[in-house]
């Protein structure tokens, strides 16, 4: 009789075992790779930051996947925004049996690893925004905002239809991103009937631009399109206000950030620039989010952190739904997904894996500050 | 025409920044033949800290001069970037002296590495911006535009080298310099300390890089840790094409890259048809240094120093 007690004590033991394993499974590992050191280390900080709120949040909310309360956990990869790191570490995320991807961050890193990723067949959501990135022809492709495509086309008839430009030089880093943007301007501005009188490059490393600044101010544009970071776009326009040139300059969302206010300094007034998405502080989850996100880190978000934050919460809810944080379980339901967002109201995809809704808010420096101009809200067709 | 003036006067402007530094480089090198890849990073150590103080200042009263800001600046940047320049030296590039070259060559992209991390430790891996507290004048001269900042520093990198020049071939400190350089071991014999001939040459040059590194913050607004890097190795190119060990060919190097950088942005684009974009600047800028090497190799001003070369 003792004998048999202490064989089922050891039964249970055993079965309690299993249980921790079993509860243990229910880890859930999101990869995640931005340039977290280098040139545009902040804004890998900022995406990281998104990230990190979205998966304390429903850690503390005890998501149940599967009947057990999952974890979620970051993995977080520094792909330096290089192309050839970003598939290494591509890799070193599928040996570590991520469950799926939150990133890149640059279209450049993005576009090489997402090959990794879809040969593991792991969903990937990324801030890429570069139109080749969901042109692929891979189902496991997502965006985090709306694509240079969508965002250039309403950029470059805001040029030529608001600013009244006729003639309009336009520059660009030669990244995947700056490229990409400027190349979908380009195609817009001529739609809309305007004339591009002069197109030059620079690199992302770059903070010298008098030379191509001379040659544009003798081209005499009506307006100045940047594609590129606000690394290089603060010292720009401050370079264009020293050599004298008055026409506007109008950029993408990398120069809507504060950093650009703080390195053109007072030049920085009249510069427009383009942004994905309603303005924060236009929607209630908007100024939620931006409250909670200063509660957790010290700071205000950036730009990229609510897109990033929507983003993972896009996987979460995807895997609630399927019950399941198999990707094979969970695609579908990404794919299929309907949610709303603290940047839009309506968070879905095509089947591409762009965004259907765009948005694209333009904005304007005025009194050191960016300002809204105006919002171009439209479903993609 | 104005096109090419304004072309001209952007390129002397750069090339005034990549002569103080490069004039860092040759001189470390003519003495003890040492490439300090490090010192790019003791200029992005001027400017971030001359940055810190600017904004410091500012935010403490937005009414202080611009005089004040930059002097204090200045009293910041050029000690912390000599005692970085020095300690460099006495702790990493002494004990290897002797070593073979490709040793303390390595240890040089080891301590360019170390300041870069200890500066994004200390400043975070942010932007620095440096607060506008000068409202540059504008000029216009023949049609292009040359601001009051951008004399100044055509100035006051003509002045420095003035000085240098004059300390090194009119004082003993530059005597000693130049004897060292020569032949370290006579010179030793002669009753030199070279040891503080080799300290001075790191602190004269670090002084010369904080200076830089301040006018590169001015000019252009932005700080960041990584900036040594890129800036750090075209003035070591412009410390080669005018060759290296050779102080005024420093000097013209440095002028020389810069007005081929800023010319060949401003021209290559047009000169192939829109095949090659003004972003190939820094190509260009590197074929005119090969070309320069194949005709002589060691460099414009450089003399034929057998094992040197």
């Amino acid at each position: 009789m003792k004998f048999a007690f202490s064989r089922s004590a050891l039964l249970v033991a055993l079965a309690a075992g299993s249980l921790v394993s079993a509860a243990h499974a229910e880890e859930i590992k999101f990869g995640f790779a931005a340039p977290l050191t280098g040139p545009q280390a902040h804004y890998g900080e900022d995406m990281q930051n998104g990230l990190t709120l979205a998966l304390e949040e429903a850690n503390k909310k005890g998501i149940k996947v599967d009947g057990e309360t999952a974890t979620f956990v970051l993995e977080s990869r520094d792909d330096q925004a290089d192309p050839r790191t970003a598939v290494q570490v591509a890799q070193q995320l599928v040996d570590e049996e991520v469950d799926g991807v939150l990133g890149h961050f640059n279209s450049g890193t993005t576009i090489p690893a997402s090959r990794v990723y879809n040969d593991a067949g792991l969903p990937q959501i990324a801030m890429a925004t570069s139109p080749e990135y969901t042109d692929q022809g891979y189902d496991t492709t997502f965006r985090m905002m709306t694509s240079d495509t969508q965002q250039g086309a309403a950029v470059g008839k805001f040029i030529v239809d608001n600013l009244k430009a006729k003639k309009i030089a336009i520059i660009d880093d030669r990244t995947a991103y700056g490229q990409g943007l400027a190349d979908e301007v380009e195609k817009a501005v001529k739609k809309a009937g305007g004339e591009v009188v002069r197109r030059e490059y620079t690199t992302d490393k770059a903070n010298d631009f008098t030379s191509i600044l001379t040659n544009i101010k003798a081209a005499a544009p009506d307006a100045i399109f940047f594609g590129g970071l606000d690394a290089q776009s603060g010292p720009m326009k401050r370079q264009l206000v020293s050599l004298g040139i008055k026409a506007p300059l109008v950029s993408g969302e990398m120069t809507r950030s504060d950093t650009f206010l703080k390195l053109a300094g007072d030049a920085a007034e009249g510069t427009y620039a383009s942004l994905a998405g309603v303005p924060l502080d236009k929607m209630a989850a908007g100024k939620d989010f931006a409250q909670r996100y200063e509660a957790r880190f010290k700071t205000a978000p950036g730009v990229y952190a609510p897109y990033a934050y929507d983003g993972a919460w896009t996987m979460i809810t995807a895997i609630e739904q399927a019950g399941s944080a198999d990707p094979e379980d969970y695609l579908p339901k990404l794919a299929a997904i309907e949610r709303k967002g603290a940047t839009s109201e309506h968070i879905a995809y095509d089947d591409k894996g762009d965004l259907k809704e765009i948005s694209v808010t333009i904005y304007e420096v005025k009194n050191g500050k960016w300002e809204m101009v105006e919002t171009m809200v439209s479903e993609a067709n | 025409m104005d096109i090419f003036i304004q072309q001209l006067i952007n390129g002397l402007t750069l090339g005034s920044v990549y002569a103080l530094v490069a004039l860092g480089y040759t001189m470390v090198y003519g003495i003890i033949g040492l490439i300090n890849f490090a010192h790019g990073d003791v200029v992005m150590i001027g400017a971030m800290a001359a940055t810190m103080i600017a904004t410091a200042l500012v935010g403490g009263d937005p009414t202080v001069s611009a005089f004040a800001v930059l002097a204090v600046g200045l009293l910041v940047a050029v000690p912390l970037c000599m005692a970085v320049g020095w300690t460099a030296e006495r702790v990493a590039y002494r004990p290897l002296r002797r070593a073979p070259r490709l040793a303390a060559l390595i240890t040089a992209i080891g301590v360019s590495i170390i300041l870069q991390n200890l500066a994004m430790m200390v400043w975070g891996r942010n932007y620095l911006n440096f607060p506008q507290v000068l409202e540059p004048r504008v000029f216009e001269l023949a049609g292009a535009r040359m601001t009051s900042l951008q004399m100044a520093i055509v100035l006051i990198a003509a002045l420095l080298m003035g000085a240098l020049f004059a300390v090194v071939h009119k004082t003993r400190l530059g005597t000693a310099m130049r004897a060292t350089a020569q032949n370290r071991e006579v010179a030793g014999l002669m009753g030199i300390n070279i040891n503080t001939v080799i300290s001075a040459a790191f602190l004269i040059g670090s002084a010369l890089a904080a200076i830089a590194g301040m006018m590169v913050t001015t000019y252009y607004g932005v700080a960041q840790y990584t900036m040594g890097f890129l800036l750090g190795l075209k003035a070591f190119t412009a410390a080669v094409l005018g060759g290296i060990g050779n102080m005024v060919g420093a000097m013209a190097g440095g002028l020389l890259l810069g007005i081929i950088e800023s010319l060949g942005a401003g021209y290559i684009g047009d000169l192939t048809g829109g095949f090659l974009g003004s972003h190939y600047q820094d190509v260009f800028a590197f074929v005119v240094l090969v070309a320069v090497l194949i005709f002589r190799p060691s460099g414009l001003l450089g003399e034929r120093v057998g094992d040197r070369a």
